[in-house]
């Protein structure tokens, strides 16, 4: 849905370099002030305690509030909680490294993910011995899997600069090491291994020139990895790739010497979160949890503007545009992830023949209605849309990725469905992709012949399904955005938003009146007209102008509604009703005793049809082309309230309406 | 910094770093006055601070810290 609040997001957010993307994991939400109240909260209340702890470990935490999750885990075991629905897994974690950072990390991180994990530590450098032994402590716990976090000094990596055949002989070894370390695993702890690869160091000798001279260093480790990843392909090891991980957010980042001098920490302690969240991602992979459906709004999200106001012509999707191109992107991402087996569908806040035309006849559009398994464009809320898919392709709402641009429509999808994952996305659509990929919600520890298969299975020409009935208390999440209406006359400030509205709102438009500047700018000072501008704030952000209205006195003591129109980004949010007691106070000072609405019927306006009725208005006549007259007794109207904040500017003292 | 918005921003670290609010930081505070305070916790708390203060220790500056007044002047001497 085309709502942007871009400045405000990013300032929120924290969005401005990329790197901070993956150092804060900002597609996850911020946590609330009361963060550690509520771990201590969960501890108190022994029910859910599994689902208490995945929904406070889905925030984007630092190591403390990591560690402070681990410790009502640890406690939670003492007492005998149990940590359902959340699927146990016990990993053993061999490292050259200190481990004591890293374990607590997982075992938050694993909970996001659904998954209860137990960590088997040893004690550092003791790699190869943990292995190999029967009865080490590792070996003997029976874990699921071992995580073999060993870093580039923990392999013999040291040869003759120069030498090539000392080089091969170097990289067989280092080789052997891991395999050995492998097969002792399999032997004694009957347990898989994610198998970390190495992230480079920083330090070159010469410069470029390692990575033509046999036996460097860099050299070593890059033929090293391409061998490691070799030899985990047909074997029930994973591999864990640290060397990717590392050139994501930049060796030098990621390499702190630092913290290895002072804590044989491996690698920067900034990085603690994200490392967490790949390993967790990956045992979740393992235990079959990954996410298999992208849910995507349309507006704003899979193109630049609103396609009912905008048109075919309007939407920005095309080569060449900067905006154009960072939509197509997101297109071009989502149809890989199909081809590897996503599935994917579409919930809109539009019109179902609207929202359809671009994949129908825009040219530039990459999804056509064949990738789309359920495409749901209608006006209710998303959490019911988004059940219904999820119903439809008997898929669990966890296997389900919600991408939407409005922070808004986010938020009620967290609400009211926990369980889809939903990440914040940054205002600019160029990095879309960016931060869905970052999120790691597809990760694999395989790909068969079946996944590629997936896609044409689910292929079925963006099918449309009932919904049942309305979700919860919308109203209450609506409650919580501290909504703040502000009302204006018309004024020169405003004017050229006014006409730019009343120019372009093709979806909740009454009358789809066309005015231009002069026209609106006469409007202002016609004292037969009452004339209203209406700007929305909350707390996410400011929505600017959302809705116009002018009332022409047609009649002694009465006003028609010459204009009435919405903004579609704020609907469902009873901004109408807002308005209405607004013009009905303006009525009573102004001795209107009757308000006249008449809805002329466009091809695009089909929403706004039952705009009076809900309003409480009475029909007074209807044409056969669809027009249909409405009218309201001013002295007796009731009007529902919103929950809303009002603001009043620039009335006469004398006509402004009581607050 | 001024010293006393410096021991306001150190006390919410401590908190976050042991887990306990009840903290006051002072400048005669020391590990032993701290229940958990270990070699563990010591690192979390420097990673903590160089993370918070933007700033970065060296091994040889926090060696020798005695109490907290002393990582107060150090902290202050990177700003």
């Amino acid at each position: 849905m085309g709502y942007n609040a871009a400045n405000f997001d990013a300032m929120v957010l924290g969005f401005g370099m990329s790197r901070e993307l993956f150092e804060s994991l900002s597609w996850l939400p911020r946590p609330p002030l009361d963060f550690s109240h509520r771990c201590r909260l969960a501890l108190d209340l022994s029910t859910d305690l599994g689902k208490r702890l995945q929904s406070l470990a889905g925030y984007a935490l630092d190591e403390n509030q990591l560690n402070r999750i681990a410790k009502v885990f640890a406690k939670a075991r003492e007492n005998g909680c149990s940590p359902a629905p959340l699927v146990p897994f016990r990993l053993g974690v061999l490292s050259n490294s200190t481990t004591d950072f890293i374990v607590p990390a997982l075992i938050a991180t694993a909970a996001r993910h659904g998954v209860a994990l137990e960590c088997i530590g040893s004690d550092y450098g003791q790699v190869v011995q943990e292995a190999l032994s029967p009865d080490s402590a590792v070996n003997r716990q029976k874990p699921d899997a071992v995580l073999i976090a060993v870093d580039y000094r923990g392999y013999p990596l040291n040869c003759a600069i120069g030498d090539a055949e000392a080089a091969r002989a170097t990289l067989e070894a280092a080789l052997g090491q891991l395999q050995m370390i492998r097969s002792g695993i399999r032997t004694n702890g009957n347990a898989i291994c994610i198998v970390q690869n190495l992230a480079p160091p920083v330090e070159c000798l010469f410069g470029s020139l390692d990575k033509v001279v046999p036996g460097s260093l860099r050299g070593v480790i890059e033929e090293l990895n391409r061998s490691i990843a070799e030899s985990i392909r047909g074997t029930p090891d994973v591999l864990l790739d640290v060397a990717g991980l590392a050139a994501t957010v930049g060796l030098a980042e990621w390499h702190s010497p630092e913290q290895w001098n002072m804590a044989k920490l491996p690698f920067s302690s900034t990085y603690l979160p994200l490392y967490a969240d790949h390993v967790a991602r990956t045992i979740a992979a393992l235990r079959g949890k990954s996410r298999r459906c992208l849910i995507m709004d349309l507006d704003n999200t899979l193109w630049g503007g609103v396609i009912g106001d905008d048109g075919l012509e309007g939407i920005q999707l095309a080569q060449g545009d900067a905006a154009g191109e960072a939509y197509l992107s997101v297109q071009r991402y989502a149809l890989a992830l199909r081809e590897r087996g996503v599935v994917l569908a579409v919930s809109s806040k539009n019109n179902d023949e609207v929202a359809r035309s671009p994949f129908r006849k825009h040219p530039e559009m990459l999804l056509r209605e064949e990738h789309i398994a359920v495409l749901q464009a209608n006006w209710n809320d998303k959490a019911t849309n988004i059940k219904a898919i999820a119903e439809e392709l008997a898929l669990g709402l966890d296997a389900m990725v919600f991408l939407d641009d409005n922070p808004v429509e986010r938020g009620i999808v967290r609400e009211f469905l926990p369980q889809v994952a939903v990440p914040e996305l940054p205002a600019d659509p160029a990095l879309f992709v960016r931060t869905l990929s970052a999120a790691g919600y597809f990760e694999a520890v395989a790909f068969s012949n079946e996944d590629m298969r997936r896609a044409e299975v689910y292929q079925d020409n963006a099918r449309r399904v009932a919904l049942e009935k309305q979700f919860g208390d919308v109203d209450a999440y609506l409650a919580s955005l501290q909504m703040v209406i502000t009302f204006q006359p018309f004024d020169e400030t405003g004017r050229a938003r006014i006409s730019q509205l009343i120019n372009k709102s093709n979806q909740y438009n009454l009358t789809t009146r066309r005015y231009s500047e002069a026209e609106v700018a006469a409007a202002e000072h016609n004292p037969n007209c009452f004339t209203l501008q209406v700007r929305l704030a909350d707390s996410f952000g400011d929505n600017g102008m959302i809705s116009v209205v002018i009332c022409r006195l047609t009649g002694q003591g009465v006003w028609e509604f010459d204009t009435w129109l919405m903004s579609c980004r704020v609907l469902g949010r009873r901004v109408e009703n807002m308005v209405l007691q607004e013009v009905l106070s303006h009525c009573k000072r102004a001795g209107i005793r009757k308000l006249i609405g008449k809805y002329f019927p466009t091809e695009r306006n089909h929403l706004s049809e039952v705009h009076y009725q809900k309003l409480g208005f009475t029909q007074v006549s209807r044409e056969p082309n669809g027009t249909t007259v409405w009218e309201l007794d001013v002295e007796s109207a009731e009007v529902e309230n919103a929950p809303m904040e009002i603001h009043r500017v620039g009335f006469d003292v004398a006509e402004s309406a009581p607050a | 910094m001024e010293k006393t918005e410096l021991y306001a921003k150190l006390n919410e670290v401590f908190h976050d770093v042991f887990d306990d609010e009840e903290i006051v930081v002072t400048p005669e505070l020391t590990a032993d006055d701290v229940a958990g305070w270990d070699s563990l916790k010591h690192i979390r708390l420097l990673l903590t601070l160089e993370r918070t203060f933007k700033i970065k220790f060296s091994a040889s500056e926090v060696n020798k810290l005695e109490n907290v007044s002393e990582l107060a002047g150090l902290i202050q001497r990177k700003l």
